[in-house]
């Protein structure tokens, strides 16, 4: 979906906005959503894919708007909807169904330590999947403009590049994303140089390097 | 896709943000979109104070079993006291001392970061890219807010803004002197976008004056945004006595 997420390459944001000795969390309520984010995850009712999907879902307005968690607190109460952990009723009233039943959380406390800092495997190297392209090859990024998820960002579409290194066989999100499986694919780092993608002022020495899944590109 | 009703909603909306009032209104809702409807509330009916809002969630998951409250605090505590950015600092230090360590460091990054102890980096797909007084790589998400969490903890805020997931791939010079480093000409950059679950880690210069300093003092000249790409690391004041 060429939404506002898809945001590299834009100039009139404003200036980076630093803050010294920044907590991680600004408010307490951050914390929380950031955790429940994780504890809720621990189900597998969704992928990671599917999760930054939901927040492209938002409307650009919003998008722009909200702070980081707000978005996620968005995410997460659609997603539980969407994958019937919760309805919205319960949501709108902050009470359990009459009746529902009380399951057994999937991730414990003592559990934790061990998954805090992890995310998952995302590599499939068992997978069928045929690799198009060696290191060195030049090849051209996809013009393409799906309307569900993408990793491709708009500003490497149709632009010539080389493929830098090959990382092995990974989930392709744009798939697994909308819930309809891993189908998982080569996936490789692209040079291109920053005149290829900006132009004649951009610096001759300067490059960007994006991962991109085979079916994002073409031999050029 | 979007029926005419929720086109003009949206459109609506816009027109409030150009003006800055949707500051104070309830948030529109991606539910709109997805749903049928025919009648016209908002569905906002706990409060849209996002503190309220995640107070109210995370009793209901707790209410329904869906989620531990300690296994909550738990994760809040480790966020905030366990992972974070000098775990990758002493990755830094490790290489800066330690030439094996650092081949292998940029041959097989989670293996490496996991012999310090970090048992998380081993199932990540981390890389690191090495800055050199040729070369200065920049990370960033373009899309999102893709970091590598086991060895930096969470990303600071401007990393997560739009002004700096926008500019840092067109504009990577200007971003960097807009933090204070000005790179000669001649210095080739690289931006690393992280695309998909690789994750990039700087391997900064190694800052001169420090050439007698322990590994553990190099580890607390290590700061995050050089890690990051968007710093170099400053010599010691004086290098070391």
């Amino acid at each position: 979906m060429n939404g506002i997420h898809d945001m590299g390459g834009m100039q009139d944001m404003g200036p980076i906005q630093r803050e010294k000795n920044e907590p991680v969390f600004h408010e307490a309520w951050e914390g929380r959503i950031c955790a429940i984010n994780r504890a809720i995850g621990a189900w597998g009712k969704w992928s990671i894919d599917a999760s930054r999907y939901g927040i492209e879902l938002l409307p650009p307005a919003d998008y722009l708007r909200m702070s980081y968690y707000e978005k996620w607190l968005t995410r997460n109460v659609e997603l539980l909807v969407k994958r019937g952990m919760v309805t919205r009723s319960e949501i709108e009233t902050g009470k359990p169904a009459p009746g529902s039943q009380k399951v057994t959380p999937s991730l414990t406390a003592a559990a934790v330590p061990a998954v805090a800092g992890r995310r998952g495997n995302f590599m499939r190297p068992e997978a069928e999947a045929k690799a198009r392209f060696e290191v060195g090859q030049p090849v051209r990024a996809r013009n393409m403009n799906p309307v569900g998820h993408t990793r491709l960002p708009r500003y490497a579409r149709g632009k010539n590049g080389t493929i830098f290194r090959h990382h092995g066989i990974f989930v392709f999100p744009d798939t697994n994303a909308l819930f309809l499986g891993e189908q998982p694919q080569h996936l490789y780092s692209v040079r291109f140089t920053a005149r290829e993608l900006w132009g004649d002022d951009a610096s001759p020495r300067d490059s960007v390097y994006l991962d991109m899944w085979d079916s994002y590109l073409d031999h050029a | 896709m979007a029926d005419d009703k929720t086109s003009v909603d949206r459109r609506g909306f816009l027109k409030y943000a150009a003006t800055g009032a949707v500051a104070a209104a309830v948030p529109s809702s991606m539910h709109a979109q997805e749903h049928d409807h025919d009648h016209d509330h908002d569905h906002q009916v706990v409060p849209s104070d996002p503190a309220l809002r995640t107070k109210a969630l995370e009793s209901l998951l707790v209410e329904k079993g869906l989620v531990d409250r300690a296994a909550l605090d738990a994760l809040v505590d480790a966020y905030e006291n366990k992972i974070g950015p000098r775990n990758g600092a002493r990755v830094v230090a490790r290489a800066w001392v330690d030439s094996a360590y650092k081949e292998r460091l940029l041959n097989n990054a989670p293996a490496a970061i996991a012999e310090l102890g970090y048992l998380a980096a081993q199932d990540e797909h981390l890389i690191v890219v090495e800055n050199s007084p040729k070369v200065h790589n920049l990370v960033v998400c373009t899309l999102c807010s893709c970091y590598p969490w086991p060895i930096l903890g969470l990303p600071p805020v401007w990393y997560k803004s739009a002004p700096y997931r926008s500019r840092a791939v067109i504009d990577p010079r200007g971003v960097l002197r807009e933090f204070g480093l000005e790179l000669p000409e001649h210095v080739e950059v690289r931006v690393s976008d992280s695309t998909a679950e690789l994750r990039y880690l700087v391997l900064p210069e190694r800052p001169a004056g420090t050439e007698k300093m322990t590994e553990e003092e190099l580890a607390a000249l290590v700061t995050r945004d050089a890690m990051i790409g968007a710093a170099k690391i400053a010599s010691p004041p004086g290098g070391k006595a």
